[in-house]
């Protein structure tokens, strides 16, 4: 229980045991379910909109060849993004670790400490990054972590253009400050 | 079953996620400014244990891998795109809901934002079918297919790159 308490543990035991997580996701999942589901997250982004155009707009988004290959439904990974909240929740509670945060000290430091001003980049980035995992085929988790673990050449260049494109965009926007 | 073994599998990644810090924002930018390498730690990390365990299920008929095409176009552009965002928003899609499990509010924005990436994808996506994403299609390949030898060479390779990394990373401070 001390060690479940502790604000933080070493990165490497956290991913380690990561790898062991999607390890047995895969097996238990094939065992019981027959199709194995690796990690990956941002399919759900297409599916909850799918899920919330789909009251406004039904006859459209049945209509989208994007929503039907992808299939407008609440499905394995949907839970699993919910699961991510609820255990982020659970251990930064447990850790003491929860903490109220509207501006990040990066974001401050060259934009000001204006809640909305941060907002809006959120809110833009979010959208930006979402259209480019789509296209790419999938994200951090899906490409970055479980393509990889497959030696999937697709998730290696994957990973090196996220990185590519991340680290030049966060070097024009936040220059060298801090340091 | 299906929704509960998605949620418990959820709640483990979300729990070791937020033990390693690497929800924030702080972690996420500060390794796309050189300066902090505490994602890469993480994630490299759950790749190499991981993929040593991929490899010896599937050599033991356990488990089949599930890859994803490689269309370099579609890739290299969406790649480049995607990480202009992840600079702006700090965020990536996994770590966000978590980010604001932790309190991090901010993550709210780019949670609704990635919904409307989401929809604006699904609406272009038929107009990209002919051209980006057919763009060099090689298919559903692996590096040792590709380079012809055994995955496990591969493995290897991938750890030793990783060790000297961290090795390198832990040396600087990073």
């Amino acid at each position: 229980m001390s060690l479940l308490r502790k604000a933080s543990w070493s990165p490497y035991l956290a991913g380690a045991l990561v790898g062991i997580l999607a390890v047995l996701s895969v097996v238990v999942t094939t065992v019981v379910l027959d199709k194995g589901h690796y990690l990956g997250a941002s399919t759900t982004f297409v599916r909850a909109s799918g899920l919330m155009e789909q009251v406004v707009a039904p006859q459209h988004v049945a209509d989208n060849a994007y929503f039907q290959s992808k299939k407008v439904k609440i499905d394995w990974q949907m839970l699993f993004v919910i699961g991510i909240f609820a255990g982020a929740f659970v251990s930064a509670r447990l850790g003491g670790s929860a903490k109220h945060e509207t501006v990040p000290p990066i974001w401050r430091e060259r934009f000001g400490d204006s809640a909305l001003k941060r907002g809006i980049g959120s809110f833009i980035g979010g959208a930006i990054l979402l259209f480019g995992a789509r296209m790419a085929g999938g994200c951090p988790s899906g490409h970055g972590m479980s393509g990889n673990m497959q030696l999937s050449v697709s998730s290696l260049l994957a990973l090196i253009f996220f990185m590519v494109g991340g680290i030049i965009t966060a070097r024009l926007l936040y220059g060298k400050g801090g340091q | 079953m299906e929704l509960f073994l998605g949620l418990i599998t959820g709640f483990f990644f979300g729990f070791l996620l937020q033990k390693g810090q690497v929800l924030r924002f702080e972690r996420q930018v500060g390794f796309m400014l050189l300066r902090d390498m505490t994602i890469i730690k993480f994630m490299a990390t759950a790749v190499v244990v991981g993929m040593v365990g991929i490899y010896a299920c599937h050599a033991a008929g356990l488990i089949s891998l599930s890859l994803k095409a490689t269309n370099v176009g579609a890739i290299v552009i969406g790649g480049l795109i995607f990480g202009v965002g992840w600079a702006i928003a700090g965020f990536c899609p996994g770590t966000s809901v978590g980010a604001l499990a932790e309190g991090r509010f901010h993550a709210l924005w780019a949670i609704l934002g990635m919904l409307i990436g989401a929809a604006a994808y699904a609406e272009i996506y038929p107009s990209l079918q002919s051209n980006i994403l057919s763009w060099g299609n090689y298919g559903k390949i692996t590096l040792p297919h590709v380079l012809g030898v055994s995955p496990w060479l591969v493995i290897g390779a991938w750890i030793v790159a990783v060790i000297a990394f961290f090795t390198w990373a832990e040396k600087k401070g990073l």
